[in-house]
């Protein structure tokens, strides 16, 4: 049983459901809300059958022929296989949860319909990103990612906060994406082919095939991952984008989007030469650094959160610079569950505070919103990397990456990180569930309904026992041939084999989680500016990049546009038009002179005319 | 002296030049259309001559049409210079000039 249109509906759905919503239902919050969760569920169940019925070590391609234009053939194509089948998973399975959470989140929004239209056409988008099997459509549903992205970021576009994150966003996207049309037009004039089976066989039988420009084409290609996946320098869009209501901060910024440039590196890793992969790695284990010293600083439950999104991306983005898709992929999925879990976590939190998202103003919430806390417990563990939560496994796999492949300065990053990961997540998890109530709203703070804590629930459960419930085994498999698979056993005590960076890794996150205890359980305002100083600041306002922006390339951009401008009201409409407008109007004004208005001259002139006529023709 | 046809279509190229300076010339409306129907004349008594001197009748069919067809313009036109002067008690071209810019 192969059921190959399975995938089609899975990916036709979500657009279903978005149109419809959109053309006939935007009256109605519930039908609306009813058909967008219908359509994710059912690309979840189907995603489920489909596994089922073929094994997820399946593949194959189904295609149909989209366009022809000389040498160019591209399909509109499938590509299935145990890398896209596992972040269907990711993308059907936690995205629900978030559509299901969803439901009661935006409950009191007056525009909840047009809400889930929005985050239809996301699924949409993303799953095509997923299943796309060569880089023209990947390109296409990587810019409607970008639309939707924009549409929801801006969700509340009455804010201008919004409405500026949304188009900040869009733009530092729009960048990374120039570069990646640049890397897929090189490609294909290097290999004559858009298709990603195609492309493979091509490096396979001849890995030179791209020559020189080799490194050039994998950075370019890289420069759309670091624009969707967050990496610095294009990284400042995403702590704005938590302007965005919460669930779409968990579906985007943390479960899926961002994942799409991790996910499209993986997918697209053979074209990449050792040099490119040394700056991938390299750049991301500087964009998990920065972030991760960020992050300490920040007071917004959200943003914290997103910047240590940030800093998880970096390290997937460095372990697959350091040839590791595999540990990427499962930090990946195991990201997906526990930060879509903080999330929406937090955005319980924040419904419980009616609104408040400074962590200074919440505390002791641990009483009040029991369910909430331990979800959180949960997710904080598993991303600080304590066993046996998710984040452990994931991330000691790539800590054993960086070892395995001797790079000693990134494996220092990387534990770094590690401590600061624990350290900034439970600065956060006691300033805001332990000590005392610091306002009134935190004293009046409640418990959230059942539709929102249990997505939480069936969330912590898969970031308890994500790290060892068998994702290794596909995505290994996918990656490399001579893959064993593993069982429970065998994946429950995988980072014995490698003790040393386990070790360091657990021990560097107690040492964060006991500063952080020492530090904040008590804390009512912070600590840490008085003891750092002046870093602390620089923390705090993250290292002033928007400053720098803002004054380097937007300067320079509005000095380009100024040019332009001159350029055009000056030149082109002054002189260019001018002239040939000025010349009309001479023209028209000495011709005029001829039009007397005089019956008789226009005679004598009619006479003339006929003399001369006859002159030429006869006289002669 | 023997009359020839060259000696019609002198007449007749007088009458034409005639007509045409009187129609450059003269500032009278009604003056330049007498001017005109002396042009039309001119040119019908060379087709008359031509009809006569080379022993066919298409000329002088031809004539015929003219005269009808001059008849009906002079009713339009006398009308027209009738209705103009009317209208702006004048019959001088000078005054005609609202044609121009």
């Amino acid at each position: 049983m192969k059921n190959e249109f399975f995938p089609w509906l899975i990916l036709f759905l979500p657009l279903l459901s978005a149109t419809v919503i959109a053309l006939f239902t935007l009256r109605s919050k519930t039908v609306s809300s009813l058909i967008s969760i219908g359509a994710v569920a059912a690309g979840f169940v189907m995603t489920c059958l489909f596994v089922n019925a073929n094994g997820i070590h399946y593949s194959g391609e189904t295609s149909v022929n989209w366009l022809t234009i000389g040498g160019l053939n591209v399909d509109f194509g499938l590509k299935l296989d145990a890398l896209s089948m596992m972040m269907m998973f990711v993308v059907t399975g936690v995205g629900g949860l978030i559509h299901i959470y969803s439901y009661s989140y935006m409950d009191e929004d007056a525009s909840k319909a047009r809400f889930f239209a929005f985050l239809s056409l996301f699924t949409f988008s993303m799953l095509g990103i997923v299943l796309a099997n060569n880089f023209l459509m990947t390109f296409i549903f990587w810019e409607l990612v970008g639309v939707s992205s924009y549409l929801l970021i801006g969700f509340w576009f009455e804010k201008p906060s919004a409405g500026d994150a949304a188009k900040k966003a869009f733009i530092t996207n729009r960048l990374g994406d120039f570069g990646f049309l640049a890397g897929i037009l090189m490609v294909w004039g290097l290999l004559g082919s858009l298709n990603f089976s195609a492309l493979q066989n091509a490096m396979v039988s001849n890995p030179a095939a791209l020559g020189a420009s080799a490194t050039i084409a994998g950075l370019l290609i890289f420069c759309g991952a670091a624009g969707k996946s967050a990496q610095f320098p294009l990284h400042v869009w995403l702590p704005d984008a938590m302007e965005g209501p919460t669930p779409v901060s968990a579906l985007i910024h943390a479960a899926t989007m961002v994942a799409a440039g991790v996910y499209m590196l993986c997918r697209t890793l053979f074209l990449y030469n050792a040099d490119a992969l040394h700056v991938i790695a390299y750049i991301g284990g500087f964009t998990a650094l920065l972030a991760a010293l960020m992050a300490v600083q920040q007071n917004d439950i959200k943003r914290i959160i997103a910047y240590s999104t940030l800093s998880q991306l970096g390290y997937m983005v460095m372990a697959v610079g350091l040839s590791g898709p595999t540990p990427a992929m499962f930090h990946l999925t195991t990201h997906a569950f526990f930060k879509a879990l903080l999330f929406l976590s937090a955005g319980s939190v924040i419904i419980g505070m009616h609104h408040e998202q400074d962590i200074w103003h919440m505390g002791g919430l641990k009483k009040k919103m029991p369910v909430t806390f331990w979800t959180f417990t949960i997710g904080a563990l598993a991303l600080s990397g304590i066993p046996p939560f998710a984040g452990f496994y994931s991330k000691d796999s790539i800590l054993a990456q960086c070892l395995e492949q001797k790079n000693y300065l990134l494996f220092a990053v990387a534990v770094f990180v590690a401590g600061l990961t624990a350290f900034y997540t439970f600065r956060l998890f006691f300033v805001v569930f332990f000590g005392k109530e610091k306002t009134d709203h935190a004293k009046h703070a409640h418990e959230s309904p059942l539709i929102i804590t249990a997505p939480l629930v069936i969330l912590a459960i898969f970031a308890t026992i994500g790290g060892f419930i068998g994702i290794t085994n596909n995505y290994g498999s996918q990656f490399a041939t001579d893959h064993e698979t593993l069982s429970l056993t065998q994946q429950l005590l995988e980072p014995l084999k490698t003790p040393v960076p386990m070790f360091i890794g657990i021990g560097v996150a107690v040492v964060g989680i006991v500063l952080a205890f020492l530090l904040y359980k008590k804390a009512d305002k912070d600590p840490l500016p008085a003891r750092l100083g002046v870093l602390a600041t620089w923390m705090r306002d993250k290292f002033y990049f928007d400053e720098l922006y803002e004054k380097t390339f937007i300067r320079a951009h509005d000095f380009l546009a100024a040019v332009a401008d001159w350029i055009d009201s000056w030149i082109l409409e002054g002189a260019i038009i001018g002239a040939i407008r000025g010349g009309t109007d001479l023209s028209g004004r000495a011709l005029r002179l001829a039009q007397t208005g005089n019956l008789q001259t226009y005679a004598f002139l009619f006479v003339l005319g006929v003399a001369l006529l006859l002159y030429f023709v006869l006289g002669k | 002296m023997h009359v020839g046809l060259h000696h019609y279509l002198f007449v007749s190229f007088m009458l034409f030049s005639l007509g045409l300076l009187g129609v450059i010339m003269r500032r009278n409306l009604l003056v330049i259309y007498m001017s005109l129907e002396l042009m039309l004349n001119a040119a019908n008594l060379a087709l008359v001559s031509f009809s006569r001197f080379n022993n066919k009748l298409d000329g002088q069919v031809l004539v015929f049409f003219i005269i009808t067809v001059a008849a009906a313009e002079v009713a339009v036109g006398l009308a027209l210079i009738v209705a103009l002067y009317r209208k702006r008690q004048s019959a001088h071209v000078e005054d005609l000039t609202s044609m121009k810019l």
